[in-house]
């Protein structure tokens, strides 16, 4: 009985390298997949999901409208996206801003980030305007405020000044269509 | 003349590498004149991740992002505030990702005990396999088992 129960515990324990290195190969064939997922490897999940924007005063762009506040971010239900005129990124995600612009979507606000005010007025004129208001940010305080790493980054923000949305990257047609539409659809 | 080459060598290498670690990202117009501002902004910038590099802090990194990392723990130490205050709204725009030492909380509680909750386990396997009986007691032979082991001998 006694012989016949300790083997049998024996034959159990040996089972558990296995399932633990199984385990661990089910984490890692997730995070495959997920990276394939338009994340990012080095994605790293904001933390400011569904909290206040942190408050910012922003000078305006050489004759371009009075800058940007946080008190123009707690209006209504906006974007904004972090850009530059030297974010080459930037550029594949254009034609899709001006298009939401065109359509009268949702209103983009944008912050020129870590750019010369010339430089980022010169390239608005070159591919088109998408934004509403833009603010200028030359030493990163806006940028580090919302947790940001790269350009293009876009925040999606409710009335109420919280951020219900952030993606990091250029915003594709996919995930326009999968992340962005269904959040603006759900809040009218 | 050997023996002062052989003096001299360890010599000029402890000096280029300690000339070599201060010799990092931090831009002299970065710098505050406040030497003891500076050495707290230097303090801080070694616990702090710069956002885009793979595992180095701010105060190492050429990044832009970090250099205005940089610039920002040094206006907020201007602003008279605490090491701890200015690392907190790090923490807070960026997460828990941004400390290069990470801190005890409950998303990483088991991340910190495992290497203990291995070693106990590790232990009970141990002792069980040293004191316990493992050794499997042969069982007499059953009936069947000697009609087949008498024709086995027979052949």
């Amino acid at each position: 009985m006694n012989e016949k129960n300790s083997s049998y515990w024996y034959k159990r324990w040996t089972l558990i390298p296995l399932i633990f290195v199984l385990v661990l190969i089910g984490v890692f064939a997730k995070r495959l997949v997920d990276i394939d997922n338009n994340k990012p490897a080095s994605y790293i999940p904001t933390v400011l999901l569904n909290t206040l924007i942190p408050e910012i005063n922003l000078d305006p762009l050489p004759n371009r409208g009075k800058g940007l506040n946080s008190e123009h971010l707690r209006k209504k239900l906006i974007l904004l996206n972090f850009w530059g005129s030297w974010c080459g990124a930037c550029l594949i995600e254009h034609e899709l801003l001006m298009e939401i612009k065109r359509k009268n979507i949702i209103p983009i606000h944008g912050i020129a980030w870590r750019d010369k005010p010339n430089e980022s007025i010169n390239w608005l004129k070159k591919y088109g305007d998408p934004y509403s208001l833009v603010g200028q940010d030359p030493e990163s305080k806006a940028a580090i405020a919302f947790g940001v790493t790269g350009a293009p980054e876009t925040f999606m923000i409710n009335e109420n000044g919280i951020i219900i949305y952030k993606h990091t990257g250029p915003i594709t047609e996919k995930v326009w269509l999968n992340d962005f539409l269904p959040l603006i659809r759900e809040y009218k | 003349m050997a023996s002062l080459t052989k003096l001299l060598t360890p010599l000029f290498f402890i000096f280029f590498v300690i000339s070599h670690k201060d010799a990092l990202s931090v831009e002299p117009e970065e710098m505050l004149k406040d030497p003891q501002l500076e050495e707290r902004a230097r303090k801080i910038s070694k616990l702090l991740r710069c956002v885009v590099c793979q595992n180095e802090s701010i105060d190492d990194s050429s990044a832009v992002i970090a250099s205005d990392m940089r610039k920002m723990v040094r206006r907020k130490l201007i602003e008279g505030q605490s090491d701890n205050q200015i690392i907190s709204y790090m923490k807070q725009r960026y997460g828990d990702f941004v400390l290069l030492k990470p801190q005890f909380s409950l998303n990483n509680l088991f991340l910190w005990f495992s290497p203990f909750l291995i070693l106990i386990i590790g232990i009970g396997i141990f002792f069980k396999n040293k004191f316990v009986d493992n050794f499997e007691i042969s069982k007499p032979l059953s009936e069947d088992e000697l009609v087949k082991l008498e024709k086995i001998n027979e052949k």
